[in-house]
This record gives C-alpha cells, structure tokens and sequence, in this order.
C-alpha cells in the first residue's frame, strides 16, 4: 500500500525526511518497498492557461494553442489532444522540461508551426493510467481553475509528495490503513496522534430502516451494517481526495464511490455503496450463492457464481461479490439520488476463496482475507456517511441498519517481565516494557511484574504472549538485543554412518574424476520410466506447472542425460559427472512414494582432454566400470562384487551393460547407453552407472585390518591362453583362483586379444600369477608344480590352449 | 737399466698419458695396456721373480707404489671423465619448464553442496545434528504442524505440487522442526539440528525463481534458549560462509511458526554496505528468516512450550550461493554446464 507522507503528517508531528521514515518502519513493523516522490526526475512542468486556440493548417487533429505561463506573452504549443480548450488550466511541460520516463522536452516545430513544449496528459507526468479519471484518460488534463499560470503543476496534483510503499506481512492488516500506520508510528516515534472522529448529522425525518433491512447469515458476516444517503448531487470529488485516491493508486470516479474508497484508505475498512434505486426490493439478502446464479460485477466482467461464494441479493438477484466487488446492476452513476452504504466483516475464508475462484483481487479482498477490525466497522461507515452528507448534499437517514453485530471487547493477554527478558536475553526493565505497551496504545495493567495487556481491537493480531514479546522486541529495537550463542548442556553433533557413506561416495567419485550435478527430480512421463533399477509405478503431480517436470524421477540417470545433452547442445563435449540423490518408487496402491538414496554417474567424450603429451582416450564401458570399482571399494563392502552381462534394462546397450552384485545382491548396473536411447536425447556416445546408496550403506562394512607384507620373494608365472571368443575373464578368473593352490596371491590379465591373427571365434588371454608364501621362500618347483595344475584344468574346464 | 728405473719411467709415462686421455675408452685401454694381465706393470712385476732375494720386498713394494699411484690416477681422471659426460648427458635432456603439466581428472562437488557441507561443519561444530527428511511430505508436517491450518492466507505464499490432498512435494525444510519435534527426548538433552535438503515450489522458472531449491533448516530447543542467542547464532554463520566483514541486521516479518519473526539481511557484497543498486541502495541484502518457535508449533509436537523454546532459522542455499559468487541466474545451478560447475573448486 502506498501511503503518502503530507496524510500521515495530519495526524503526527514527524520532521525526518521520507527515506528515514521508510528505514524505521521497514526496521520496526513491515517491509518497504519504495519510498519515492511522483514527481522525482521531472522539472518545468507548470501550468499552463489556454487563452487562443485555432487549427494547425496542415494537420486534421493538431491544434495550435497559446498558453499563458505566468509571463508577459504567451507562449505557443502545438497540441493534438482532442479535449484541448480555450480558457482551461492545464498541464505544460515548457522547453527544457523532463517528464516521465526521463522524456526531455525542446522547441519544435510540428509540422511547420513553432511548439515551445508540450500540454500534457497525466499518464505522460507519470500517472499509471489505471488511476487517471475516465474523463481524461484519452486527452490532456484540466487543472483546478484557481491553478496559477507559471506555478509548477506538481503541488496542484499531490505529486511533491513522498509515498511510502509499504509490503504488508499477512499478520498486520492492521497497517493496510493510514490510521493503522498512524498507530503503528505513534509508537515508533512516541507521540499521541491526532485522530478525527466522524460525527453524522442525521435527517431525523427519515428513518433508515424505513427505507431497508438486512437479513443476514451470521457465520458469513459476523457485522453487517447499512446506512441510507439521500438527495445527493454527484460530482466529481475535492481534489485533496482525489490525490489521496491515485496516489493509493485507486481511480477517482465520483464524490460517492470516491468516499467509500477513501474511507477504505484512511480505516482499513472496506466499505461498499450501491444505488437504491436501482435495487429489488426493501430487504438486502447477505447469503450463499444459488444455482444458476450470475453477476456481472463493475469492471464489466460476467461471473457464474459458485455455491460457495457469498453474494449480497437483492429480491431476485445478486448485487455483489460480498467483500469482493460489487455488481453493475446497481452502480452508483450520474444520475443516482439515493445511495446504500454497507460496512461489514466477511468469513475471510470465504472472500479469500471467492476472489481466487472468480479471479478479482480487489483492495477490498485484500483487506477481509487479513482480517479487518471488528471494533471499526461502525466509525468507518458513520464516517463515510458524513463524507457523503458534507462532499454531495446528501441528506443521512437515521439510524444504522444491523443485520448482525458483535460486542467487540479488548483481548486481555498476561505476560511477565521475566519472560520476555527470558526469551528475548535481555534486562529490559518493568519501566521499559510499560512504556513500550502504553506507546502501542495498549491498556496496561502490572502487579510486581505480571502484566495484564489490553489489546485494542485494531490489533486483531495479538493474542497470546509471545505475539507480546515480538511486540517489545521490535519497538526496543531487535540491534539492542544482545548478541550471545545458546549455552547449556553440550550435544555431539557428528555425521551419522550414513551421511559418512554418502560424503565419502561423493568425495570418491569427484577423486575419480566426476563433477557433483544436481539435476531436477521432476520431469516427463517419458524420461521418468526410464533406467528405473526395478519395476515401479510412476508418480504423478496433481497439478503441474508443465509437462517438462510433471513425474517425479525413478532414476538419476535421466536428468544426468539431461545435463549432457545441454552440454553438448553448447559444444561441451566432455561430460562426467554423478549425482547422489533421491528417486521415487511406487507400487501401484501406494499414493506417497517411497524415496531411495541412489549415485549414479555419466561419462561422454573423454575424462582427459587430449594434451601437448598425450592423445585424449575416449571414455569406454571398462573406464565407467573401473570408477564403479573404485567406489565399491572407497565404501568397503564385505564380499564380492561382481559384474553380469545383463540385457534386462531396455534403456542400455544390450551387449554392454554389467549387472552389478555385491555379496550376491544386484545394486544396480553399468553401460553404455542405448544407441536409440542416445538418439532420444540428441547425444553421443555415453557410458553411465546408477546404484542403489541406500544398499550400500546398509550393508556390512569390513573393518580395516592390518595384512603383513611377507618377508619372503614373490614368484611370477606369465600364462597365455586361447579360448573361445564367448569364455569370460571371469570364468578364466574362477578356474585360476580355485585352482592356483594356497599361495596365489594374485592373479593379473595384462593381455587381450583378438583379431587378425586368430580364427574369429577365438581370443588370447595372458595373465600374470604371482605366488607367495609369508612365512617361507617358495621353492621353485612347488610353484611350478601349481602351475602346471591351472593350466591342466584351463584345458579340461575352458578348452583352453595354453601357449 | 734397472727395474726401479723402469717402473719409474713407466709411471711417468703412464700418468701423462692418462692425464691427456679425454674420454672413457681410452682411459680404459691405457688401464689395461698398463695394469691388465698382459699389461707392462704387471709384465715389469713378472721380472722380480730373477732378482735376489734380499731386493724382492723393497722393489716389490716400489712397484706395488706405482701401480696404487697409476690406480689412483685412473680413478680420479675416470671420474672426472664421468663427471663431464654427465654434464653432457643432462646438458642434452634439457626441457622447456613452461610447457603445461598433465592435467590432473578431479571432479568438484557442486556449489550448493559446498555451501551446504560449509554450513553443516559449523553446526556441527556447535553440537548440531545434520537430519534430511523426506522430500514427498504430507501435508500435516509441510503445513499443519507449522502452524499453517488448511485456509491460512500464507498458504497462497508458497504455491505447493500436491500428490494427492495430503501428499505433496514439500514447500520448506521446516517440516523437519516438527518431525524432530514430535520424536527428541528432552531428558537426553537438548535439540539442536540443522536439516538441509531439496525443495519444491509451483512456480515457473526464470532467472530468480526455481521449481526446485535448496533449504537449510536449523532447529535449537531447550530450556533457556533467547531471541539473542539467535542473533549471535546468525552473526556467526554469515562470517562462516561470507567472511568477517559482515554484518547481520534483524527486521521484523512473518512466518506462522515463529514468533517473534525476523528476516535477517547482511552487509551488501556488492556495495559493502555503502547503497548500490543490488540492494536498492540500502546497503543490505535479505537473506534468511528465522524466529523464536511459535508455541502452537511446540504444542502441536508435544512439547510443553511454557517450559521449552527455542529459536528456528531457515537459509536458501542458492540464494548464498549467487550472492556469494554473484551467479545471476538460479537455473544455472541445475542445468549443470560441466563449464558453471568448475568454477567452484576452492578447498577449504
Ligand atoms: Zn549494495
């Protein structure tokens, strides 16, 4: 809400500039968004009195004025508004001027006529044209009558005001009215503010309720209360009103409508007039709406309503959008006479709802979903009462319509010293804290330090201690409090087993070369089905924003591709990175999915770049799976792990992806990703992995323990085979180590071939063997005795030749 | 001439020449002309078997003089040699030093990480625990137990992906105050935790807003736990995570489960806290909210608020993170240009 500063020096005596006064509110109750004049930027805009006018002879819309600027002669301006006329006062931007948007003004001539400047429109000093009158929107604007020519025009239009645009938490409606800001700076600053009171002349002739009744629901308006004005002449409103008005950002429309806007502004009050002659009826109906119901509401927009929305119903059909906006059907126009006024207090729920549902955020909605003061309706609709008798001539019916009302009383809230001082760390004493309360306006009442607060119902907000506390707080000022760290008794704060797991898997992937991603969780249908470890139903967001994150993922593979294809699509062509993150299963009876920890990890183009020294190597499967092996055993997994040629994950090359196992438990797989799948995504050629974190962790770890190294020389054996192109590593490994007698220590593959050489379903395989023994030298024939025996059964069980 | 007389010329000779050999080979061969098997020294010392008796010890010790002396001077012309064909040798393997070393493949946590990870260390420094919760939420932690009933106006604040009417992505790491809450045993202690984690909003991307973010929730609960302990709790992690020379200020908002509610801005990185128009020339920049843990919150998990309280902060991680290394894009973050996430590789 925008609140301009002269308002609030009507009822305070305050003498800091506009940008201080910003700093403290924004320091001690709400945010703020701008402090700023209108006319910040402009200069030589004045006003100017048209006193000659005659047609530009080469233009059919140009008009050639002469404009007297308060010097001897007057001065000529060339202008195409249409509404130009002789003998008004109007707005002119004069050579050198700068209007808005830094626009700078000089002499020119207009299609051959001299123009020393420019009479201008409001929207072209600034004024957004939703706040510029009806009247004026298409054409220059007439200033006062009494406006002195060569006066600048900015006093005349409010604009050498400074407004304080304040951001106003849910919490403190309170402070979406000028006299609810006044109290908010009266406490600030410590001063009594000087608040008017209305005070209604009534016809006594004429009885309100002679003229309507209320029938009201009570739990949708808890207060409901009309007054009647009669006999009004309706005009356009005072000019101070009007500054009020745009400068709040409201349009002015007429002395009626303006009044209840303005009174809206200065108590936080929504208030609502319509006209009486054009309602159905002597009783105003405040209920839900019915079926079929329809409301063509001020803005000239048609509404279905809904069987939750509360209207306010003529006879036969609804007026308004209670709370919300009200229906043309009984506009306020130029020729109204008779005029209902409406103060109420809606379920906030329901106005919340209804402005959502039928999309009209309006300042009156904006004030019942913040809850308005229940203590104020009356004053604030007595007061536009008397805005309507003194500003239009209406005459006031007596008497106030109730359709519901409530005993409004002050909250009484306790609190003791101790506790705010406890809470807050401080020493404040009891005469602090008494005087913060009474600055606020609250009754106080304090017996050896136990408070009883009266609350005023202006501040609907406060009603159990600790909203006292942030009350004392921020008044005293929160750069006073001290500033400590929590004592008491001391906690270990460590990284549960878990967590150790999932950093060190990150810090074993980053050592083998991986860049930690984090991708989005939420994707496509498509991506989301995809390289999911096991079969799982997809989960669905109820209402998605698009259909790009619309699933929540079943792998990190996806995104992980993701990332590659938006590296690649940038010419980067090395890609490795991994992810450790969350991935979403479901059964299919299941609503809230179950969350996994996994890792997975993508590699495309080379880990090395090539360099000066070396040629770069394309990354392969056996690279991703060697960095696969490096974190199974960074993570010290018991048992073997172990690597099966698997077709089971449609996503991956079929003929080069490995199952994982550890201890016998498949944790997830390696590859290539499928060429098709590669093709989907618009990359090249990548290798990837993705394991379930959460097995790992929870499988058993073995504890480093020290292995002596053997005093005694180590033997090697070299072996080369040819076995069939199908036989494994691992089948050669199996024999080897089952074979190989007590001291094998270690077996190495150092050669593969296959090619050229060799039949076509054959390959070489050369390994190293090396034997020993800790606790004696190993004799030579021992070993090759060993030997002898794993190549006798490379030939028995592998068909091996042994070369 | 006598054999004394022939070993003395032999020496003579013998140390010129070796004096004047300049390599290796030739030293080697005056060695073995000299002093190999076949060699005059060894063919001089062949001749004493003819000589009396009474001479052999004294010319045999002579010739013994001779060959140590001839000895001596082929090891130390030997070494010289050696010494200067070094010399040569590494003269010739010379490189250029200022060609690039091999590239070493390291891969970087990511930024948010770090920062995360920086924040954990502290708090755990402290005697925090680190906790992650679930990141599909029902409803009753996300809202209801923060102090957000069904209809509450700050609902409307934070645009939520629902699952169903009680599942749904959560909105805040806060969830976790409750979820922590509702299980710590007070009689072991107090609560502190920091709880960092993955968010999720209803929002469209651009370059200030992200579907999906990141939160760190901290969480302290005890006996006699003040509003100034929060305040020097916040001081410590803005010098942590952007150095010393920043400052904290406390402004008063809103939050349902806090009161009182602060939001905390520090010192404008841009400016230092001079006015710029990063932080609208305020000279500070709004970081995080936090507050004392509004009672109905503690009630609501089963925790006895007239004798337990607390404060709770919440931090944006990306939001530290463009600030602290001016990334103006949130989106960069997630999109994971292999060239953004390299730019962060500073160690400790
Ligand atoms: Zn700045």
């Amino acid at each position: 809400m925008k609140i301009p500063y002269k308002w609030l020096k009507e009822y305070l005596d305050l003498d800091v500039s506009a940008a201080e006064l910003g700093e403290k509110i924004e320091r001690t109750a709400v945010e703020v968004d701008s402090v700023a004049s209108p006319s910040a930027g402009m200069k030589k805009v004045v006003v100017g009195e048209i006193v000659a006018m005659e047609p530009h002879p080469d233009s059919d819309h140009l008009n050639i004025c002469q404009v007297n600027i308060g010097e001897a002669e007057p001065t000529q301006i060339v202008c195409g508004a249409p509404n130009a006329q002789v003998g008004k006062k109007v707005i002119a931007a004069l050579s050198g001027a700068r209007i808005a948007d830094n626009i700078k003004i000089k002499k020119s001539k207009m299609r051959g006529v001299q123009s020393n400047g420019m009479l201008c429109a409001l929207q072209e000093i600034g004024f957004p044209e939703s706040v510029v009158p009806k009247e004026y929107v298409d054409g220059i604007y007439f200033l006062p009558d009494d406006a002195v020519p060569g006066a600048s025009v900015f006093p005349y239009l409010g604009m050498d005001d400074d407004l304080i645009d304040i951001d106003v938490t849910p919490n403190r409606g309170d402070m979406l009215s000028v006299y609810g800001t006044t109290y908010e700076l009266a406490a600030i600053y410590d001063q009594t503010p000087r608040l008017n009171h209305p005070d209604v002349p009534e016809n006594t002739d004429q009885k309100a309720a002679d003229l309507i009744t209320a029938n009201v629901d009570k739990d949708l308006a808890a207060i409901y209360k009309l007054r009647v004005v009669q006999n009004i002449e309706i005009k356009p409103s005072p000019m101070w009103m009007q500054i009020k008005l745009w400068d709040a950002g409201i349009r002015p429309i007429n002395n009626v409508v303006d009044a209840t806007n303005y009174i809206m502004l200065k108590y936080g009050q929504p208030l609502h007039a319509f006209d009486l002659d054009k309602f159905h009826g002597k009783q105003v109906n405040v209920r839900l709406a019915q079926p079929n119901e329809t409301l063509t509401t001020l803005d000239g927009n048609d509404h279905e309503t809904n069987p939750n929305d509360i209207v306010i119903a003529s006879e036969d059909a609804p007026i308004m959008f209670a709370g919300v906006m009200g229906g043309l059907n009984t506009e306020i126009d130029d020729t109204t006479k008779n005029v209902v006024i409406e103060a109420a207090v809606f379920d906030p729920i329901r106005v919340r709802k209804t402005a959502q549902r039928q999309n009209l955020h309006t300042d009156a909605s904006q004030r019942f979903e913040r809850g308005v003061n229940h203590g104020g309706v009356q004053e604030a609709l007595d007061a536009a009462a008397q805005l309507m008798h003194d500003q239009a001539n209406g005459q006031v019916a007596q008497g106030t319509v109730t359709g519901s009302d409530q005993d409004v009383q002050p909250v009484l809230v306790d609190i003791t010293i101790d506790r705010i001082n406890k809470v807050l760390g401080t020493e404040l004493s009891v005469a602090e804290v008494t005087s913060i309360f009474t600055r606020l306006g609250f009754g106080v009442e304090e017996h050896a330090g136990l408070y009883s607060v009266s609350i005023p119902s202006r501040r609907w907000d406060i009603t159990i201690d600790a909203d006292l506390i942030e009350e004392v707080a921020r008044i005293y000022g929160y750069d006073n409090l001290p500033t400590t760290l929590p004592t008491g008794q001391m906690t270990l704060g460590v990284l549960s087993p878990a967590q150790r797991q999932i950093r060190a898997t990150r810090t074993s992937l980053e050592a083998a070369g991986l860049n930690q991603a984090i991708s989005y969780s939420l994707t496509t249908e498509k991506k989301a089905a995809q390289f999911a470890l096991q079969p799982t139903a997809l989960t669905k967001l109820a209402w998605p924003m698009s259909s790009d994150h619309a699933f929540l993922r079943t792998s990190l593979i996806s995104g992980l591709l993701d990332d590659v294809a938006y590296n690649e699509a940038r010419k980067v062509k090395n890609v490795a990175l991994y992810e450790q993150g969350r991935v979403f299963y479901r059964e299919d009876d299941q609503i809230r999915p179950t969350e996994e920890e996994h890792v997975a990890g993508v590699l495309t183009g080379t880990l090395n770049d090539s360099t000066w020294n070396d040629h770069e190597a394309k990354v392969d499967f056996y690279q991703m799976k060697g960095i696969v092996e490096h974190l199974l055993r960074d993570l010290a997994v018991v048992g073997p792990v172990e690597f099966e040629a698997t077709a089971d994950y449609p996503d991956m090359h079929p003929g080069r992806t490995a199952a994982i196992f550890v201890h016998g438990h498949r944790v997830g797989f390696v590859g290539q990703v499928h060429p098709r799948v590669e093709k989907q995504w618009k990359i090249s050629e990548t290798y990837t992995f993705e394991m379930n974190l959460q097995m790992l962790i929870d499988m058993q770890k073995s504890d480093d323990q020290y292995n002596p190294i053997s005093k005694y020389p180590a033997i090697t054996r070299d072996i080369a085979m040819l076995v069939d192109a199908n036989v494994t590593n691992q089948q050669v490994l199996e024999v080897i180590k089952k074979r190989g007698g007590a001291h094998l220590t270690q077996v190495k593959l150092f050669d593969v071939y296959t090619g050229s050489k060799l039949p076509a379903d054959k390959k070489s395989l050369a390994y190293t063997l090396t034997y020993q023994d800790k606790t004696k030298t190993l004799v030579d024939e021992d070993v090759t005795k060993a030997f002898e025996k794993v190549e006798k059964f490379l030939e028995s069980e592998l068909d091996a030749e042994i070369r | 001439m006598s054999l004394q007389d022939n070993l003395n010329a032999l020496r003579d000779e013998g140390l010129a020449k070796i004096k004047a050999t300049d390599n290796l080979k030739s030293l080697n061969d005056i060695r073995v002309a000299l002093l190999g098997k076949k060699g005059k020294i060894t063919e001089v010392l062949h001749g004493m078997k003819n000589l009396p008796a009474e001479e052999k010890p004294k010319v045999g010790a002579f010739a013994n003089t001779v060959r140590d002396t001839l000895t001596e001077a082929l090891t130390s012309q030997r070494e010289k040699l050696e010494e200067l064909a070094l010399d040569a040798k590494l003269n010739a393997e010379s490189i250029d030093v200022t060609l690039p070393g091999t590239p070493v493949a390291e891969g970087e946590p990511h930024v948010i990480q770090q920062i995360i990870d920086q924040m954990c260390d502290l708090f755990m420094g402290m005697g925090y625990q680190v906790l992650s919760g679930p990141e599909v939420e029902e409803e009753r932690y996300n809202f209801e137990m923060m102090n957000l009933p069904k209809d509450h106006p700050a609902r409307d604040m934070q645009d939520t992906f629902y699952l169903s009417s009680e599942i749904l992505m959560r909105t805040q790491t806060s969830p976790m105050q409750a979820r922590t809450l509702e299980t710590h045993d007070f009689s072991q202690g107090p609560l502190k935790m920091v709880s960092p984690g993955v968010v999720f909003r209803r929002d469209t991307d651009d370059p200030t807003h992200s579907h999906q973010f990141h939160q760190v929730e901290g969480l302290v609960i005890d006996k006699h736990i003040t509003m100034a302990d929060l305040k020097g709790t916040l001081l410590l992690m803005v010098h942590e995570l952007f150095g010393e020379k920043f400052n904290v200020r406390l402004r008063p908002s809103y939050f349902p489960f806090t009161e009182p509610s602060v939001e905390a801005d520090i010192t404008c990185m841009n400016c230092a806290g001079k006015g710029c128009s990063v932080c609208k020339n305020s000279g500070w920049i709004e970081v995080l909210g936090a507050g004392m843990v509004h009672p109905n919150v503690l009630k609501m998990a089963g925790v006895d608020p007239d004798v337990y309280g607390g404060f709770a902060f919440g931090v944006g991680p990306d939001r530290f993170a463009m600030l602290k290394y001016g990334v103006d894009d949130i989106r960069d973050f997630y999109l994971n240009d292999v060239r953004f996430l390299t730019q962060f590789s500073k160690k400790g």
